[in-house]
């Protein structure tokens, strides 16, 4: 098993945190290997941000995500020069309060209105993040329910434990329902 | 003590010219320090000298501390790293117009900004003396030496002006004329905690004196003499206490820091 | 391996290294992209009594640790390829004055400000010979994030063993990639031998000392010793006229690492996965990675060297005669010079791979397939 995902949006939706989240519930309270990579300097400013994660239970030796298997998206543009990487019998997982996607681009899709369900449920924007993390995990299993927690509770600044750890729930929920 | 115990006299005859006011600074610090070492009030075993590039930076080499004989321009900041390591460190740093004012002039500034505790004597001649006679951000406008044969065509810092404006809480400035008070000044400045900066003015016969119609060291003497004041007088260089104020020193706001996060950390 | 277990970047692991190796000061000046480990050891210092000092420079840096070293502490600074030439001033002084330090550098793209966030190996020569004179460092290059943390424990240990300053070359793949590191509480620290307190030490600098290397006077106990760049003779005193002085001096800066070099190899480790193949790669660093990958496919044995400087033309010998070698490396070909130094060199071939980025394991394995006809 190896799985490459990528987060991306725009800056400041936090999805660096998310791909840090991922990888530390899979390497810390998995037992997997797992790699977090993102863009930094002028390229990670305003436009497309992302943070790639390698999950595997073999070891990663070349770091870098080539063809994503799972693509979570929370911004246009990110989409729109993100969906034609992902492998053909991949997953894209978008944000649909803030994301429109295209037929073009023959991968399974699932939309989840995150920053909706951040908004509305959790009245915290910012936490649309989580929210779509929680929805790639439930699609996926790439990790348990429980690992994925206990990696936010680590993660997230202290005081805002709960809401994230609620955040991740609605967005499971979000794609059950 | 006795001050002839501080020479490490096996390293003698020394390599300054005759009658370069570097000897005269050796002389008044070996004294001034051996008069604290017998009160008591300083501990030659936790004392250091620090010195840069240049002819007074070669005056550590002679006494017998511990020294440390560093890069041009740079000793402020060997001193910045020994004294936030080992607070106990009594520290004296020897330099230059050339080593504190050019080349370590940004060391100079932020050491003063930071107010590290360290008493600096600068040996102000006016000129690149060890490397034999080229101007220097202290040489008079005018001035001829080496490398301004047409004369100095720049305008001299004045470095009191210069560290005070950065901060310095302790600003004195004597020449090689005034012994006595030049010795009292080391004694004040090794008493104030924080940056004391001591600007000597000094002569260099052989690279300044001779090019610039001061013939002997006794001209060069006579010079700094009737051309300094401890009064503000036109066209005198004004001597004396610049500055004498108390801030707190770099490395007692660090250690407090330090004491308060990690007692922070064991009181979980 | 027993220690607290993290999902920690490469810079972060770095800086939780050196405060189990020991290391109570940091001097530094930002610069991507090794800043994370300057943040990092702004925090954490303090809570172990350590201090943290943002100087002016690179070159007020470096000078810092240098002094700190001196009074008897642990330092370290990190930096990237503009700082680390500013540094070059003082990695030839604390060589000549023989001052245990540590210097971090995490490459990225040169010359000048080149790729300040992307990554590259072309510091490899300026670690051994960017500053002036003849003297040697050691040198470790980590490729994952556990090494960060292990190698920055291995740096200080040669450092204080040595009396040298010691690099990490590390670079901005391992600097900035996050991955599980055990951040071990069982690391093995050497300490610098220490003259007897309150004795004054006549010859600091004895000529031919045992294991090439002096107890270290530190200042403030009563050593009364002077230290500086000038060559010296045993007292510590400029004796700079003098050839026969500073042809030993030289020699012993030299000796006390080039004779240790197949210790330091054996002691720090390197990877050799030997395969049924005529075709062996070399890497190191963060583009190794891409190199053991590549290697599982082709089936050809991989040599990833830990060791940077000094270099073990013994060793390479040893592991990689009779191969054709390719040294793959994010330069334009440094490494590789040693390589073919130590073997036959029409057998040495190079995939040169500036840009920013390792190549890939399929960037790897077309050179290889070329190189085989």
């Amino acid at each position: 098993m190896r799985k490459e995902v990528r987060i991306s949006g725009f800056g400041g939706q936090g999805v660096i945190l998310a791909g840090v989240v991922l990888g530390r519930a899979a390497a810390v309270y998995e037992g997997y290997n797992a790699v977090q990579t993102q863009s930094y300097g002028p390229e990670a400013r305003g436009g497309a941000s992302r943070s790639d994660v390698i999950v595997s239970d073999e070891e990663i030796m070349y770091p870098y995500v080539r063809r994503p298997h799972y693509l979570v998206t929370m911004s246009q543009e990110a989409y729109d020069r993100y969906a034609p990487q992902v492998r053909e019998d991949g997953l894209i997982v978008y944000d649909s309060t803030l994301v429109e996607p295209n037929e073009e681009h023959d991968v399974e899709h699932v939309g989840v209105p995150a920053t909706r369900i951040a908004e509305e449920q959790l009245g915290l924007r910012i936490v649309a993040n989580m929210v779509i993390l929680g929805a790639l995990r439930e699609l996926t299993d790439l990790v348990s329910e429980e690992a994925l927690k206990r990696a936010v509770r680590d993660a997230v600044p202290p005081g805002t434990e709960e809401v994230n750890v609620r955040a991740v729930e609605q967005g499971a929920r979000g794609v059950r329902e | 003590m006795n001050w002839r115990d501080l020479i490490r006299w096996e390293r003698m005859p020394h390599i300054l010219c005759p009658g370069c006011g570097n000897g005269t600074i050796l002389n008044v610090l070996v004294r001034a320090l051996a008069e604290k070492f017998e009160a008591g009030e300083l501990d030659p075993d936790r004392t250091v000298l620090v010195s840069g590039i240049g002819c007074s930076s070669r005056l550590p080499g002679y006494v017998r501390l511990d020294s440390l004989h560093t890069t041009h321009g740079r000793p402020l900041a060997f001193a910045t790293g020994l004294k936030l390591a080992n607070p106990d460190l009594e520290i004296i740093v020897l330099t230059g117009d050339g080593d504190a004012a050019a080349i370590g002039g940004n060391h100079l500034i932020h050491a003063a900004r930071r107010n590290l505790d360290v008493t600096v004597i600068c040996s102000n001649n006016l000129i690149y003396g060890m490397t034999g006679g080229q101007v220097s951000p202290t040489t008079p406008e005018g001035a001829k030496s080496t490398t301004t044969p047409y004369g100095n065509p720049e305008p001299p810092f004045d470095l009191c002006e210069l560290v005070m404006g950065a901060g310095a809480p302790h600003v004195e400035r004597w020449t090689t004329a005034h012994p006595q008070q030049l010795k009292r000044a080391i004694h004040r400045a090794l008493e104030r905690d924080g940056f004391s900066f001591i600007d000597v003015l000094s002569q260099c016969p052989t690279n300044y004196g001779r090019r610039n119609d001061l013939k002997s060291p006794r001209e060069m003497l006579e010079w700094l003499r009737e051309n300094t004041s401890t009064k503000d007088e036109p066209g005198k260089i004004r001597i004396g206490i610049l500055r004498d104020e108390e801030r707190k020193p770099f490395h007692e706001r660090v250690h407090e820091l330090i004491e308060e996060v990690s007692g922070d950390e064991e009181g979980g | 391996m027993s220690g607290r277990v993290e999902f920690l970047q490469g810079n972060e692991a770095c800086a939780e290294g050196a405060i189990a190796a020991g290391c109570r000061f940091f001097a530094g000046y930002p610069i991507t992209p090794s800043t994370e480990i300057a943040e990092r050891m702004s925090e954490r210092l303090p809570e172990v009594g350590g201090v943290y000092v943002q100087m002016e420079d690179e070159i007020g840096s470096l000078a810092a640790v240098i002094g700190a070293s001196w009074a008897g502490v642990k330092a370290m600074t990190a930096t990237s390829g503009p700082g680390f030439s500013l540094m070059q001033e003082h990695m030839s002084f604390a060589a000549m004055t023989e001052t245990p330090c540590v210097v971090v550098n995490v490459q990225r793209g040169g010359p000048s400000t080149g790729q300040p966030t992307k990554a590259s190996q072309s510091d490899v020569m300026q670690a051994r010979w960017g500053g002036h004179g003849d003297y040697e460092v050691v040198a470790l290059a980590p490729s994952t994030v556990q090494e960060m943390y292990d190698l920055t424990v291995e740096c200080f240990n040669w450092a204080e063993r040595l009396r040298v300053p010691a690099v990490l070359l590390a670079d901005e793949v391992v600097g900035h990639m996050r991955e599980r590191v055990i951040l071990r509480e069982d690391v093995e620290t050497v300490d610098r031998e220490l003259p007897e307190e309150g004795e004054e030490v006549r010859e600091p600098f004895p000529l031919e000392p045992d294991d090439l290397v002096p107890p270290m006077p530190v200042f403030g106990r009563g050593h009364r010793v002077h230290v500086t760049g000038l060559t010296h003779d045993e007292r510590g005193y400029p004796a700079t006229d003098d050839p026969e002085v500073h042809r030993r001096l030289v020699r012993r800066l030299c000796n006390k690492v080039r004779k240790r070099a197949r210790r330091i190899h054996e002691s720090v480790g390197y990877d050799l996965i030997e395969r049924e193949s005529d075709l062996a790669l070399v890497a190191y660093g963060g583009c190794a990675r891409t190199v053991l990958e590549a290697a599982e496919e082709l089936n050809a044995t991989v040599f990833r060297p830990r060791v940077i400087h000094p270099f073990d033309p013994d060793l390479v010998r040893r592991l990689l005669d009779g191969y054709e070698v390719l040294v793959v490396e994010m330069n334009l070909g440094q490494y590789v010079e040693m390589i073919e130094r130590a073997l036959d060199a029409e057998c040495v071939h190079a995939l040169e791979y500036p840009g920013g980025y390792p190549p890939t394991p399929e960037r790897v394995i077309e050179e290889a397939e070329r190189l085989q006809g």
